[in-house]
């Protein structure tokens, strides 16, 4: 990328995001005048009438901070491929433009493609632009290669936690797989080929694990229950569509750990598409991929979801991009899909919180796939 | 032969139907090769069938500069019926100029009438729409209003007449647009070299020509937005891109500014007015839509007889055919709303001359020899590249994405369409 491109660039997003900024400090303090925390709260978790549109709108500002994400970018080395270096490289631009700016960045995952690393320095090395600071997560094409060995080195372990603004967030490795390889006698390159594949029925079914699960008991048995709480998982943790490990395995288990707190969101990456679900009072939302849509799964697809319609296979931008996601006054999140080459989509805590009877995102007007 | 029978069947049924739920008006036999029956079934309604009465006026109208403010301006001028309907200057110049350009590039009248919208933005729906709004643009033909074109065409005696005997009363502004447009609905392009080579003859188009229609259809990526088939055969997808063009010269946070106070006017006129005369015409597409996607974005315009319509682009940047290979070439000019799929394309020298060779031969034959005339200027200027980078285009610096493969051209099958004797435009 020249310096011409992101000068052009950041000058457009400024311009923009000032716009989008300026509006928001409307309401933010029109809110001030008409509304107290208590009415955000009810409003975040959908219990006002749609019909009070000036309130809704309202809560919606009332924010307490945002984070940006980047998920899912599938580096493979520059002189291979380098349409997804491209497409990063884009995101990157997007995040380090957003005014203000984000309170960190997450990375969701699947970093590089067959976890070499000479993809993931090239991606640590794109990474270290991004302005904000970044959180990382690990994928699967990160991982199975050497099962982890690089990447922890480059960016430490893989479960961790953080307190940010009265809100727990917790990382937690969720694309364990039981050992498929020994027995067929694998090379690391064919275990991570064999991961690679999206419907490659050898490898198993992804996992947190008996050990990620007692971690994730450990680290939320010191908060409170009151606490929002939000997840970062590589994976769904629901059971989407198996055949594709759109999956985890022990969601049961998982979920059970994570039921007791009142307001949980879990963003996951993997499934590289608008994706939204609610299970008891677990909000999922899917991160978008800047390197390819998945079409939707034959099956299984989660109620709330609102499908994005099938990309233009000629515009690689088209059903990528990267988003922000806006803890909200209730501890819940609005979500923004900032759908490249398409209007942005925002799905937002008060959609999940009513069953979709408040604030729906537009649907599409062509047919999915 | 049994399924062209079929297809036949079909096809005759399908007119049946539409003739008889009167929702087109009667297709011409003599419709030229190269332009579908099918899209001329969709593109005109009953009521605005281009009979020979309202073809005639229409075509006086389209000649006629009193329909301008000052006299001095035509739809003719700009749109030169015997230079492809165009006026080869980079921006149109009406009765303002020389004080005042528009900013947009005259756009062909040929197969106008096919366009799923009109102008570069397309903020008109039908030609009716577009032949109202130059009239009334103060940079193009100045009249303040329509009652002012009325009144002004009904002080002169032939047409009062003239409009009497078409439509049966005193002409009206609706009357104006509608043999206007009766008028572009007979102006098709086809009948070209290639149509005569997608019909099977061989030797239509040359060597290079054709290995240009095999890096257009591959590694040139052309025909993902140019889109060919026999049903529509207008080499354009009648979609809103931002290849680039408007990122050029624009200064993306002034004009941001601007558009942000317009946002809420829907007002038709008003998008004109500022389309035409502010810079804020860069914009494109996004002036019709609000869409912040649509920002820099423009019609895909059909190809054919690009060879006779020089300059290109919305707005006439590009001089020579060659200029726009250089263009696509390095993947456009780099901005936050460039399509995703402008990437560099990797196209050598010999490459981009087939690719020329093969837009050359989209020529109508009624245009062939000022075709011919234009390629040879723009060959002569052939060693100007202003729009070169060949080390984007080649992938040596940036990352602008990986090359498509090519088709074989001896292997037609691959292009989708089936070049073979007997093909026609269905």
């Amino acid at each position: 990328m020249s310096r011409g491109f992101k000068s052009i660039e950041t000058r457009h997003y400024e311009e923009r995001d000032a716009f989008f900024a300026g509006l928001a400090s409307v309401s933010r303090r029109s809110f001030l005048k008409l509304a107290g925390l208590s009415a955000g709260i009810a409003l975040g978790k959908g219990l006002v009438t749609p019909h009070s549109f000036q309130l809704v709108e309202v809560a919606e500002a009332a924010e307490r901070f945002t984070f940006a994400y980047i998920s899912d970018t599938h580096l493979y080395p520059r002189t291979l491929n380098d349409r997804f270096v491209r497409a990063i490289l884009k995101a990157v631009d997007d995040v380090n433009n957003l005014q203000p700016q984000p309170d960190f960045v997450l990375m969701g995952g699947d970093l590089a493609q067959l976890g070499r690393k000479q993809e993931l320095d090239l991606g640590r090395q794109i990474l270290k632009a991004v302005k904000a600071p970044v959180r990382m997560m690990v994928g699967e094409h990160d991982w199975f290669l050497d099962m982890g060995g690089y990447w922890k080195s480059l960016f430490g372990p893989e479960n961790y936690s953080f307190d940010h603004k009265g809100v727990h967030f917790v990382t937690i490795m969720s694309v364990q797989e039981k050992d498929f390889w020994t027995e067929r006698g694998m090379t690391p390159e064919q275990r991570m080929q064999t991961v690679a594949g999206l419907d490659n029925g050898v490898q198993s079914r992804f996992e947190v694990g008996e050990a990620g699960r007692e971690w994730l008991k450990n680290d939320l048995a010191k908060a409170d229950k009151k606490t929002p709480l939000v997840v970062f998982s590589h994976s769904p943790l629901y059971k989407y569509y198996r055949p594709w490990n759109f999956w985890t395995e022990d969601a049961d288990e998982v979920q059970a750990i994570l039921r007791p707190f009142e307001h949980v969101t879990v963003i996951h990456g993997h499934t590289h598409q608008l994706l939204t679900n609610r299970i008891d009072n677990i909000h999922f939302h899917g991160m978008l991929s800047t390197a390819w849509p998945w079409p939707y799964a034959p099956e299984g697809l989660p109620k709330l979801t609102i499908q994005q319609n099938r990309a233009d296979p000629f515009d690689q931008f088209d059903g990528c991009g990267d988003g922000t996601v806006d803890v909200v006054e209730s501890g819940l999140v609005n979500a923004l899909y900032n759908l490249w080459d398409r209007n942005p989509v925002t799905v937002r805590a008060s959609y999940v919180a009513s069953d979709g009877a408040q604030e729906p995102p537009p649907r599409t007007k062509l047919p999915s796939y | 032969m049994l399924r062209a029978r079929t297809r036949t069947i079909l096809g005759a049924a399908a007119t049946l139907t539409l003739v008889s739920a009167g929702t087109s008006a009667p297709v011409p036999k003599n419709l030229p090769r190269g332009v579908s029956p099918t899209l001329y079934e969709i593109a005109v309604p009953p009521d605005a069938e281009p009979t020979p009465e309202r073809v005639a006026l229409g075509d006086k109208l389209f000649n006629e500069k009193r329909v301008s403010s000052n006299d001095r301006v035509a739809c003719a001028t700009c749109h030169d019926p015997a230079k492809g309907f165009v006026d080869h200057k980079p921006l149109a110049e009406g009765v303002a100029a020389p004080a005042q350009r528009t900013q947009r590039n005259s756009p062909t009248v040929l197969n106008a009438m096919f366009n799923l919208t009109q102008f570069w933005d397309g903020r008109a729906p039908t030609l009716e729409e577009q032949a109202k709004l130059p009239i009334l643009n103060p940079i193009e033909m100045g009249q303040k209003s329509p009652d002012d074109v009325v009144t002004k065409l009904r002080g002169i005696p032939e047409y009062q007449s003239a409009f009497q005997k078409v439509f049966g009363h005193d002409l009206t502004y609706d009357d104006l647009a509608a043999a206007i447009a009766a008028f572009e609905r007979t102006q098709h392009a086809g009948d070209s070299p290639f149509d005569r080579f997608v019909a099977g003859e061989d030797k239509a188009i040359d060597a290079s020509a054709k290995r240009g229609w095999g890096l257009f259809n591959g590694k040139g990526r052309c025909s993902d937005c140019h889109a060919f088939s026999t049903v529509n055969p207008l080499f354009s997808d009648q979609r809103f891109h931002n290849i680039g063009i408007a990122a050029h010269k624009t200064d993306f946070i002034d004009l941001a500014r601007k558009a942000t106070a317009i946002v809420r006017s829907g007002d038709l006129k008003q998008i004109d007015e500022l389309a035409i005369q502010t810079n804020l015409s860069e914009l494109g597409r996004f002036l019709v839509t609000k869409n912040s996607n649509d920002v820099g974005a423009f019609k895909t315009p059909g190809l054919r007889n690009v060879a006779a319509t020089a300059p290109y682009m919305h707005d006439g940047s590009l001089a020579t055919l060659w200029d726009v290979m250089d263009h696509y070439n390095k993947g456009g000019v780099p901005n936050p709303n460039l399509d995703g799929g402008m990437q560099r394309l990797g196209l050598t020298e010999p490459e981009i001359d087939d690719m020329v060779s093969f837009l050359a031969s989209l020529t109508s034959a009624k245009l062939a020899a000022f075709g011919k005339q234009e390629m040879a200027r723009q060959q002569a200027r052939k060693n100007v590249r202003p729009e070169r980078d060949t080390a984007a285009a080649m992938g040596k610096r940036g990352d602008l994405g990986d090359l498509a493969p090519d088709p074989d051209p001896a292997k037609p099958a691959a292009f989708g369409v089936l070049v073979r004797k007997g093909t026609t435009y269905e």
